[in-house]
Parts: C-alpha cells; structure tokens; sequence
C-alpha cells in the first residue's frame, strides 16, 4: 500500500455524536468514530450493542435520531434518495447472512448490480467483471449454481464478490466470520486483507470473532454501553483491567 | 428528525383509528410510489416477462381447471328452473351472460389472489427477513422497481387475459353439457352466445379485471415489501396478501356492478 505520501490520512467516514433508539432502547448513545482511507477497522461488541446498527446508519438504511455521519465527504442523514443510491455505489456491503438473491444464479446475483449501475457494458464486459470477481474470492466453478447449492462458507464470499463488482472504495463487512469454520475464517480473513491491498479499499469490518479482528484490523474499537470505550491497535485494546474486556478476550483465548 | 420520547405518543383520535389512518396513508404512499417508479426508466423489460409468464402461465391448469367444471355445473344446476318454463334453449344465453358478467371474472380473480397473491407476498416478504431487499437498497438498484413494479404490472396485465380464457374454457364446458344434454349443435351454441353478449358486457369484464389483478399484486407486494418479524412475518404477509386481496376483489365487484348498471340504465 502506498500510503508514504499522506500523512495526515485522509477521513472517509466520520461519525460524531450518533444517537439511535428503537422505541425505548437506546442502542447508540453518542457514538464517535472516524476510517482512514486504506485501513481495515474492526469494531468490536458484545451481540445487541448496535453494531450492526452503525453501519446500516453509514449507508442510509436506517436515520439515526441525532448526530452527523459523513461518508466520503457526503452528509449521509441530509442526502436525499437519489444522493444516496450515489453514494452506495462507492460503499460496499457485506451482509451477515450473505442476502444473495435467491431465485438468481451466482451469475445473476454479480451481474445485478452492475447492469443496473454502469450503463452500455457489452455482454464481454460483463462477462469478464464477473468472472474476475469470482477469480477473486476463489469460487470461479460455481458461476452457474443458486445460492441454495452453495454452503455457509461459499455464500459468504459470493455476497463479498458481489459487493465488489461496483469497485467500492469503503467495505463494510457485518461479522464476516460468523457461523463459519476456522479453516473457512481464515479464507474469509485473507480475502478481507486482498480487498485492502488489492483495490485499495478502506473497510469496517463488524465481528466478535477476536482472530479476525487480530488477523484483519489495522485498528480495533470495541462497543460497549452504547459508546466505544477503547480505541487502537489489537494489543493496546486489550492491555487493560477492565472485566468485560478481559471476558472477551478470554473467551476467544483460553490459554 | 425527533429525539426519541421515552413514552408512546399520545393518540390524536383514538389509537384504533390512529392507527388505521397511518395505515390508510402507508398504502396510498406504495400505490403513489407504484406510479411514480413504473413511469421513469429503466424499465425492467425482462423482469415483466418473466413474472407474466409466472403468473400467467403457470396460473393456467388451474385456471382451465376451474373454468371448466365452473361452466359444466352452472349449466346443469340452472337447467331444471328453465325447464319448468320450457326454456331450456335459453341455457346458453344465461350462461354467457353469468361467465361473461360475472363468474369468469370473480373465479379468476379469486383463483390468483390464491396462487398468485400468496405467492408474491411470501416471496417478498423472506426477501426481506433475510435482508435481500436490503441488500439491492444498498447496491443502489432500486428494489421497489425491480420487485414491485413488475409483478404489479405482470397481474395488473395477466389476470384479464386470464379471465377471458376462463370465460371461453366455462362456455366450452356449457356446451358440452348442452350438447350432451339438448343436442344443440356447436354453431348454434356459439351464435346464441354472441347474440346475447354485447360489448359492454366484455369491456366491462375486462375492465373489472384489470383492477382486480391490480389489486391482488398490489396487496401481495404491499404485504410482503413492508413485513417484518422473521419467519413468522412470512405466513402473515402471505395470509394476508389472499385474505386482504379477496376481500377488496368482492367490494370491487360490488361497486363494478353499480356502475356498470348505472350505464346500462343510459
């Protein structure tokens, strides 16, 4: 990666002050976060602690109740719908049960997003961005299956090529390990590290999985109560007394 | 944006009626919605074919079905009541009258709100509980046009074409139970049937079917797109896309029935 030049690194996405509430439940009480471009941040959090939530506010499916999110330069919560659909060409997103589209082959579901998105590709072109996209998570052989042939593992990585047929310039993954089998994890992990290397993208990647974050994340941040608590790399994080995430850590290390 | 409140707002009338006025105001949004998107490009050609074809087609062996047996029990269940007069000759006048005005459409419509509004609404509605929906929003693909608008416009086309197979598939079933019964040759069958049905009758049941496969594709798109609670959402928004749909398909043809009576009386 060729960040020398850039010293001051650029901000993608900057959160301040982002409060959202389901009803009664506050789930984000104030949460403040910036991405670098180039890096791979992992956000870390007990399940229920609005973490899925974040991201899903960075891309406009759900409005936060106050605070300002700004993702490559865009306020997110003024755009309007057609600012949006914009902006969600340059953000990809993984989702956490992968959401292929069901009655589409693996084809259909690369080839969607863009013959929708990028006007007069020939059929080649497309052809080829999608099988270059295949190549890139490994799965080239199963360009004609449905999605209820593949497994776990598979589909996970089919829903990440099809983010990346768009050529995103921020990644968001929701816990892209999650469910899957440590060899299966690794895989997912390496390819998370190619996106960033490869194409440059800067990513948030949501996980509980603390090998994934060690393996991936440039930064970590861990949700706790609503507000990130602590913030850096994976051993400055974990280098404290405090219980909860001395649990965590715990649990994914027993040693 | 509101802050949160910590407590459930206040009702404006009473929270019954509160509650069916915001509903009555989501449902005109989606219709509003509906015409808005179908309008503007790109249009989704292929996606249209393939659910005509869906509902078409695939609606036809039941269709057939139904419209067959519907045609040869009307026929013999009306018989004895003309024959008391003598005038079982009228058989094939009333017939046509009774698939053409009415029964051809209602069988349809109810038969597809069935198949094919149950089969909209569950569809739509797993892909949204496994977050499909969401996955086109955010890829920037416009999911309402794409899952929406096209099988709206699918039964919105296919349920009249639909209707007027199941009206020829019952009079075939008439005549048979007529030739079988009375003799009646096909040609006098089929002249007897076209003298009594005027061109108001067909427009009229055509009319009538468009807005029903309107309304079943409407309803089953608006339960489904808009469901939620996981997989028991699912059942739901597919019961209630058969239930809702075939209930507004009867208060349709009552309001059909006064206004396409209110023209004959011109």
């Amino acid at each position: 990666m060729n960040n020398e030049p850039k010293k001051p690194a650029e901000k993608v996405i900057e959160i301040e002050n982002l409060h959202v509430a389901f009803g009664d439940n506050e789930v984000l009480k104030g949460v403040d976060l910036s991405l670098y471009r180039g890096e791979n941040l992992v956000v870390l959090g007990r399940s229920g602690t609005g973490k899925s939530v974040l991201i899903k506010v960075l891309v406009g499916l759900l409005k936060p109740d106050t605070g300002r999110v700004v993702v490559l330069g865009q306020d997110v919560v003024a755009s309007d719908t057609t600012e949006l659909d914009k902006l969600r060409l340059k953000v990809g997103f993984s989702f956490q049960n992968s959401a292929l589209y069901d009655s589409m082959t693996v084809r259909e579901n690369l080839e969607f997003p863009l013959v929708r998105n990028v006007r007069n590709l020939s059929r080649a072109e497309i052809n080829r961005a999608v099988e270059e996209a295949l190549d890139d998570v490994g799965l080239k052989q199963a360009i004609n299956q449905v999605p209820s042939e593949l497994s776990g593992g598979q589909r996970k990585r089919i829903g990440i090529a099809r983010t990346l047929m768009l050529k995103p310039e921020i990644m968001l993954y929701d816990e892209p390990t999650a469910g899957l089998d440590p060899i299966t994890c690794t895989d997912i992990n390496n390819l998370i590290n190619d996106v960033q290397e490869r194409r440059g993208a800067s990513a948030i990647i949501i996980t509980h999985d603390l090998t994934c974050a060690k393996e991936v994340g440039d930064r970590v941040a861990m949700l706790f109560d609503g507000q990130f608590q602590r913030e850096g790399t994976f051993d400055e994080v974990f280098a404290t007394d405090d219980k909860r995430v001395q649990q965590f850590y715990h649990y994914n290390f027993t040693e | 944006m509101s802050p949160p409140s910590p407590t459930t707002p206040r009702p404006v009338l009473t929270p019954r009626l509160d509650k069916m006025l915001v509903a009555l105001y989501e449902v005109t949004r989606f219709v509003g919605r509906f015409f808005r998107e179908v309008l503007l490009p790109p249009y989704e050609g292929r996606e249209i074919i393939r659910q005509c074809y869906e509902v078409g087609v695939r609606s036809l062996p039941l269709i057939s079905l139904t419209g067959f047996i519907t045609g040869i029990v009307f026929t013999n269940q009306s018989r004895p009541s003309l024959a008391q007069f003598g005038a079982t000759s009228w058989l094939p006048s009333l017939v046509s009258i009774a698939l053409v005005r009415a029964i051809g459409p209602l069988v349809t419509a109810l038969i597809a709100a069935g198949r094919v509004g149950s089969n909209i609404g569950a569809e739509l509605s797993s892909m949204r509980v496994t977050e499909q929906i969401d996955a086109m929003e955010v890829s920037a693909t416009k999911p309402f046009k794409f899952l929406v608008s096209t099988r709206v416009l699918a039964t919105t086309f296919m349920i009249p074409v639909l209707t007027m197979y199941a009206i020829s598939v019952g009079l075939l079933g008439a005549f048979l139970n007529v030739n079988s019964n009375e003799a009646t040759s096909f040609r006098s069958f089929i002249s007897e049937v076209f003298n009594t049905i005027t061109f108001l009758d067909i427009f009229s049941s055509l009319a009538k079917s468009v807005v029903f496969g309107f309304t079943i594709g409407m309803v089953g798109c608006y339960q489904g797109y808009n469901s939620s609670k996981g997989t028991e959402g699912v059942g739901k928004a597919a019961n209630a896309a058969v239930v809702t749909s075939m209930f507004l398909v009867f208060i349709e043809e009552l309001f059909s029935l006064q206004i396409v009576s209110a023209i004959r009386s011109f």
